[in-house]
């Protein structure tokens, strides 16, 4: 983990609602896709965490959805601004688990950390699918970038306004794949831990208080007893889960 | 640099900063940040005779200056702590450290006391009888002066080293409290826990915690809590740990002229990790400012207003 200021670089919409932050800064604590940074932002008192898109030696990309008043206050800030950033928070996901072509699953504004996963399994020579889903058209973005990553690109809307209707795990039956990583909503992630056929890893969300494992705020029950979601996680092997309910 | 030195309970500190329970862990997540020796000492997460999961979450809600939290007391329990986390922390901690305890029937204190009392690491016990966020005991200790009285006598039987009470600020009279820990005989008095809060979703309409209230923590309750240490401190003999909001240098020197002998700060971690050594840093300069030699001169040297 390191704190240091970031500069933004862009700040542009990639839909009504999300949004596609460009950081400069040192990006050497960050050591795989999945994990996520903590924000500091002028007027609130805890760090806002959004999971890292990409990243680069000394940039980042954040994609961010504006549902609160922390995301509204990035949304408004200018390129040439500074951000104080918690980074390399979390333990990402494991690239060496994929096997030959694995599938990338993510729902909404969870697909952001697949698309720096799908690049680095891209470049390990992995044949990659990427299942997208969205409520609706107007809320579709990244697949062009997913597709020009080389993935294998599937994309779902609950309405059926775009591509096949229904949600990601009415894609997963027939496809062949030997392991599946996954990001979205939690009612999304249990129904591809239901559908799914191989061994996987999924992200979680949580509201946190530190997010580097201090104040127990995010803790989740596993089959390996308690996990904090902001170190031990917030990617979990398919087989530590217990859900809830 | 000697002149941030205090000493609590006959204890001397290098510096009065004290990460409080709960923001710190068991000390090794912020070792890998920086020398924790660095640090007057910590206090641990709160531990209890078993092994606690806690509140379902969500466990922690923004408001404004601060935030609520309703963890309740995870932790591995007292034994996991005396076989794990203790022998984790000498690796990367040279100082006697403060053990927080907390528990759900006097017993209970007692045992976990007794427990960590053998422990050559711990050089404090900080008993919370203040929790907010456990349904039985925790905070119902520190609610009333008998039973206040009734845990710390417990705890005093079983142990050699000092005692401190940390008491809850969610009462109507928190000097009847002190003064019945202190007169049952604790070495010690720690305030403020943590201000009983609540959050509610507008779009759900559901409280946001899972626990429905939280504690409310931050700079919003320094005030709260620089209040309570100067009411405490006047009316009892023994020292006082002031916290509650502390983020600064200035802060710490505020509870230190309000009576208190050293300060723990506690939400700030969570958002600058490094608040504690930042504090520690700042402090010959804002002594300096306000023209104070040593940090042990001013404890409880607030001046009154003169009447005209």
């Amino acid at each position: 983990m390191k704190q240091s200021l970031f500069t933004i670089l862009e700040n542009q919409p990639l839909t009504d609602t999300v949004f596609r932050m460009r950081l400069a800064g040192d990006t050497g604590d960050i050591s795989a896709p999945g994990q996520f940074v903590n924000i500091r932002l002028d007027g609130l008192f805890l760090r806002r965490p959004i999971s890292v898109c990409d990243y680069g030696d000394d940039c980042l990309t954040l994609i961010y959805k504006v549902v609160g008043t922390g995301t509204a206050k990035m949304r408004d800030m200018h390129p040439g601004a500074t951000l104080d950033l918690l980074t390399g928070l979390g333990n990402g996901y494991d690239l060496a688990l994929s096997g030959d072509h694995p599938v990338v699953i993510g729902g909404g504004v969870g697909v952001p950390p697949l698309y720096g996963l799908a690049k680095r399994l891209i470049a390990q020579g992995k044949s990659v699918t990427a299942i997208l889903g969205f409520n609706t058209e107007s809320e579709i973005f990244y697949a062009d970038a997913f597709r020009a990553l080389g993935c294998e690109t599937i994309i779902t809307t609950a309405d059926g306004s775009f591509g096949a209707k229904g949600f990601v795990t009415d894609a997963m039956p027939g496809l062949a794949y030997s392991h599946f990583y996954a990001c979205g909503p939690e009612p999304m992630l249990k129904a591809v831990y239901r559908a799914s056929r191989t061994s996987g890893q999924l992200s979680f969300e949580e509201r946190m208080g530190c997010g580097f494992g201090a104040c127990m705020g995010c803790t989740c029950q596993t089959i390996a007893g308690p996990k904090r979601i902001c170190k031990d996680g917030p990617v979990m092997r398919k087989e530590e889960i217990l859900w809830n309910g | 640099m000697e002149r941030l030195n205090v000493n609590l309970c006959g204890i001397p500190l290098d510096n009065p900063v004290i990460p409080a329970s709960g923001t710190f862990g068991y000390g090794w997540e912020f070792a890998e940040l920086y020398d924790i020796n660095i640090l007057g000492t910590f206090s641990f997460k709160g531990t209890t005779r078993e092994p606690r999961f806690g509140n379902p979450t969500p466990r922690i809600a923004e408001c404004p200056g601060g935030m609520l939290n309703a963890v309740g007391l995870q932790n591995p329990g007292v034994e996991q702590v005396i076989a794990r986390e203790l022998p984790r922390l000498k690796q990367c901690f040279h100082k006697k450290v403060m053990a927080n305890v907390s528990g759900f029937c006097v017993e209970d204190y007692a045992e976990t006391c007794r427990m960590l009392d053998a422990q050559e690491q711990v050089g404090w016990l900080e008993v919370n009888i203040s929790c907010p966020n456990v349904h039985v005991g925790g905070m119902s200790f520190g609610t009333s002066p008998e039973a206040a009285a009734q845990v710390t006598r417990a705890v005093k039987a079983v142990t050699k080293k000092p005692v401190i009470i940390k008491l809850s600020p969610n009462v109507t009279d928190i000097v009847s409290i002190a003064r019945a820990c202190e007169d049952a005989g604790a070495d010690g008095i720690s305030l403020i826990n943590t201000l009983l809060g609540m959050r509610i979703d507008l779009r759900t309409r559901r409280p946001v915690l899972a626990n429905t209230t939280g504690g409310l923590s931050g700079p919003a309750v320094f005030p709260v809590a620089l209040r309570m240490v100067y009411q405490v401190a006047a009316a009892v003999r023994i020292p006082v740990v002031g916290m509650g909001g502390v983020s600064s240098a200035e802060d710490v020197l505020e509870m230190l002229l309000a009576g208190a002998s050293a300060v723990e700060v506690g939400a700030a971690n969570l958002v600058n990790p490094y608040a504690c050594r930042d504090i520690i840093q700042a402090l010959p300069a804002a002594m300096d400012k306000y023209r104070i030699s040593e940090l042990s001169e001013i404890i409880g040297g607030v001046n009154k207003w003169e009447k005209m």
